[in-house]
C-alpha cells in the first residue's frame, strides 16, 4: 500500500503552508516510536498516570440477562479524564514536546479530546488552546470550565454549523496561522496523513491489552469486537490488534441520529459517499453538489461528517461491518447497562452496547464479545434526563 | 501562447477574485465583467464550498452567501460560457477538492476546456497528490496552478520546476484575509523561483491597498486580491459594480506604475 494511504482512501489534502510540518511529524514520529526512551516515558504516563491497563470486565449479570454470548467489556471509561482520549493525547503531546513544540492545539465536540489535550498540556507544561463550536461551548459548559481549570484557553467556533466539523476547520485554520512552535493533537483516526497512522498507533494500546486480557481469561479469541464510531479512534484503537485475526467480527457503531432515514443522524457508511475532505479522502456525508451536510446525533463525539480513511477502507474491504444505532437505541442501552452492570457510560460508548444488545442472543454461550466502553457518562447524564423529558441542567 | 501567459505579457499583472453565487450568479456574471472592464488581467472565480478551510471569515462569509441559493458546477460554468463569449481574459477556478470529487473528475475538467476555464486553484492539492488530478488536466489543457507558501523552503524548486500558468505565491501564514502587513520575504521566494522556472509569479493573501500590490508586483508579475474585493460585494450586494470597477482600477494602476 502507498505511504499514507489505506487503499485509496487517505492522503494529504491539505495545504502548503502546512506540508513540510506534516513531513516533520512524519519523520520525527518514525524515529520516536522505535525510541526506547519515547516509549518508556509514554509507558509510564500510560501507567503511572493515566491508569492503564485499563480493565477488561466480564458483565456476567448482562450476559445472563442476554442469554446469549459471554459479553466482555473493554473499561476506557477508567482511564484518567474518563476517556480513550488521553492515550492519543499522551503520545502526541510527548512527541510534540520531543519535536521542540511549546503548544499544543485541539479541536473538541462534547470536550473529552479537549479536556484530555488541556489535562495532558498541564502535566507537560505546554501551552494550550482548544476550539469548540460555539453551539457545543454551551451544550457542555462544565466541560469548557474544566479545560479552563487546566489552564487551557478555550475558543467558541461560530463559523459554519458552529459544531466538531467548524472546531477542525478552525484549529487548522489556527495552526496554518502559527505552526512554528504549535502541533495540532488531532483527536481521531482521521485528517491528513501522518495523523490517521500517528493516533491510530496511540490508540492501539486499547486492543493490543484486550487481546492479551481475553486470551488470558478464556484462552481463546472473541466472536466480536464492537466500537463505536464517529471518527472512529476508539474503534480503529480497538479494532487494529484483531485484523489479522479474520475470525474476528469488528463492527463499528455509527450515529443514526432520529433515524438513517431522517436528515438528521451522522451515519457516515450507511449514508455517505466517496470524497475528499479535511485533508483524506474517505466517506463523508454530503449533498449532491459535493458540499459536507450538516450532521446530527445525541452524542456529540459522533456528531462528524466523515470517518477516518482506514475505517473506509476496512469497510470496502469487508473486514470490518459498520451497523446505524438511532438516539433511541443508545439512549435504551445507557439505561440499560446502568441498571444492569452499575456501569454509567458515555452516550457514544451506548451505540456500541446497543448492538451487543442485539447480537449477543443470537449468539452462543460459546461465543465472546467485547464491547469498547470509550468512555464514561457523567457529561451525559443531564442531557438523558431531558431525552426522557427531565429538566436537570448541570 | 495560452490566455494565462499573454496576461503576464504586458506589465504586471492584476489578479481578481469573487465567489460564484455572491449575491447571485447573474451577478458574478456582471462583476467578473465589470472587473476586465476596469483592467484586471485574470480573474479567479471561487467555486463556493461549505467549508473553506484555507479562507479567513470574509471568504467563508462569501461562500455561505453564495450557498443559500442552490448553486450547481453547471449553473458556474454556464457563467464562464457566457463570460467567455465576451472577454478574452484568462479565467481560473479556485475549489475545494469534495465539489470537483463529487461531479467527478473527467468532466469537470471536459467543462473547463469546453466552456473556457484556463487553470484551477485548490489549496487543497499540494505537490505529492497532484496525481489525482494531473491526467485530467494535461488531457484537457487546462493548468492546474501551483502554490507557493512562506514554510515552502527546500520545496519551492521541486513545485516550482513542474509548475504551469502561473505560480500562486503565498504572502502570508495562515488563511486568506486582510493584512495591514506583509513580513514573509517573498521576494527572497521569487527568486529561488526564478532558479528553476520562468513561469509567472503573482502574490496573492493580505494584499488590500494599492501601496501593497505595488510593492507585492513589484518583486514579482502580479498582485492577487480576493477579500477585499469580496468585501465591497459583502457591502453593496446587488449594487456593486461601480465600487469594484473603482478599486479595481484603482489596484491594477498601482500594480503597473
Amino acid at each position: 500500500m502507498e505511504t499514507g494511504r489505506f487503499g485509496e482512501f487517505g492522503g494529504q489534502y491539505i495545504t502548503e503552508t502546512l506540508m513540510n510540518e506534516l513531513i516533520r511529524l512524519e519523520k520525527e514520529y518514525e524515529f520516536y516510536k522505535n525510541d526506547e526512551e519515547f516509549n518508556k516515558e509514554l509507558t509510564t504516563l500510560f501507567n503511572e498516570y493515566a491508569g492503564r491497563p485499563s480493565l477488561l470486565y466480564y458483565a456476567e449479570k448482562m450476559t445472563k440477562d442476554l442469554g446469549g454470548a459471554k459479553v466482555y467489556l473493554k473499561r476506557e471509561d477508567l482511564n484518567h479524564t474518563g476517556s480513550h482520549k488521553i492515550n492519543n493525547v499522551l503520545g502526541q503531546a510527548l512527541l510534540a514536546k520531543k519535536m521542540g513544540k511549546t503548544r499544543v492545539i485541539a479541536e473538541t465536540g462534547a470536550g473529552q479530546h479537549g479536556v484530555a489535550t488541556a489535562t495532558a498540556a498541564a502535566l507537560l507544561g505546554m501551552e494550550c488552546d482548544v476550539y469548540m463550536g460555539k453551539e457545543d461551548t454551551e451544550r457542555q459548559a462544565l466541560n469548557v470550565y474544566r479545560m479552563e481549570l487546566l489552564g487551557a484557553r478555550v475558543h467558541p467556533v461560530t463559523s459554519g454549523t458552529m459544531t466538531l466539523k467548524d472546531a477542525v476547520n478552525e484549529t487548522m485554520r489556527e495552526w496554518a496561522t502559527r505552526v512554528s512552535d504549535t502541533h495540532y493533537v488531532l483527536g481521531s483516526v482521521m485528517g491528513p496523513h501522518p495523523f490517521p497512522m500517528i493516533v491510530r498507533d496511540f490508540q492501539s494500546v486499547i486492543g493490543k491489552e484486550a487481546k492479551a486480557q481475553i486470551l488470558e481469561k478464556e484462552g481463546k479469541l472473541p466472536k466480536a469486537v464492537i466500537a463505536c464510531v464517529g471518527g472512529g479512534s476508539n474503534a480503529m484503537g480497538i479494532f487494529h490488534e484483531f485484523i489479522p485475526d479474520e475470525d474476528v467480527a469488528l463492527i463499528g457503531c455509527e450515529a443514526a441520529g432520529r433515524g438513517v432515514d431522517t436528515p438528521q443522524n451522522a451515519a457516515t457508511i450507511a449514508n455517505g459517499s466517496k470524497g475528499i475532505f479535511h485533508g483524506m479522502k474517505s466517506y463523508f456525508c454530503q449533498d449532491d453538489m459535493g458540499q459536507i451536510a450538516p450532521v446530527y446525533s445525541i452524542s456529540a463525539g459522533l456528531d462528524y461528517p466523515g470517518i477516518g480513511p482506514e475505517h473506509a477502507y476496512l469497510h470496502d474491504t469487508g473486514r470490518a461491518t459498520y451497523v446505524p444505532v438511532t438516539d433511541d437505541e443508545a439512549v435504551e442501552a445507557f439505561e440499560y447497562i446502568a441498571r444492569t452492570e452499575g456501569i454509567i457510560c458515555a452516550i457514544e460508548s451506548a451505540h456500541a452496547i446497543s448492538h451487543a444488545i442485539k447480537i449477543a442472543p443470537t449468539m452462543s454461550p460459546e461465543d465472546i464479545i467485547i464491547v469498547n466502553i470509550s468512555g464514561r457518562g457523567d457529561k451525559d447524564v443531564a442531557a438523558i434526563a431531558r431525552y426522557r423529558g427531565i429538566d436537570i441542567h448541570e | 501562447m495560452s490566455r494565462i501567459n499573454k496576461a503576464f505579457e504586458n506589465g504586471k499583472a492584476f489578479i481578481a477574485f469573487l465567489t460564484a453565487g455572491d449575491p447571485s450568479l447573474e451577478k458574478t456574471e456582471e462583476y467578473i465583467l465589470e472587473m476586465v472592464r476596469a483592467g484586471a488581467d485574470l480573474v479567479e472565480i471561487g467555486i463556493p464550498f461549505s467549508d473553506p478551510t484555507a479562507e479567513g471569515p470574509v471568504i467563508q462569509e462569501a461562500n455561505l452567501r453564495a450557498l443559500k441559493n442552490p448553486v450547481t458546477m453547471d449553473a458556474i460554468f454556464e457563467v464562464v460560457e457566457n463570460v467567455r463569449k465576451k472577454t478574452e481574459v484568462p479565467l481560473v477556478f479556485l475549489t475545494y477538492m469534495n465539489p470537483v470529487y463529487h461531479y467527478g473528475y473527467g468532466e469537470f475538467f471536459r467543462k473547463c476546456n469546453e466552456t473556457g476555464i484556463d487553470g484551477i486553484i485548490t489549496p487543497e492539492l499540494p505537490f505529492e497528490e497532484k496525481g489525482e488530478w494531473k491526467e485530467y488536466s494535461d488531457y484537457y489543457g487546462v493548468d492546474l496552478i501551483s502554490m507557493i507558501a512562506p514554510t515552502s523552503d527546500e520545496r519551492i524548486k521541486s513545485i516550482a520546476s513542474e509548475a504551469t500558468g502561473f505560480i500562486y505565491v503565498v504572502s502570508s501564514m495562515g488563511v486568506t484575509g486582510v493584512r495591514s502587513n506583509i513580513t514573509t520575504d517573498v521576494k527572497g521566494i521569487v527568486e529561488k523561483i526564478r532558479e528553476v522556472t520562468a513561469v509567472p509569479c503573482a502574490v496573492g493573501f493580505g494584499i488590500s491597498t494599492p501601496e501593497q500590490a505595488q510593492a507585492m508586483a513589484g518583486i514579482s508579475d502580479g498582485a492577487i486580491v480576493g477579500s477585499a474585493i469580496v468585501k465591497i460585494i459583502a457591502e453593496h450586494g446587488e449594487n456593486a459594480a461601480p465600487h469594484i470597477y473603482d478599486y479595481v482600477k484603482k489596484m491594477k494602476e498601482a500594480v503597473s506604475e
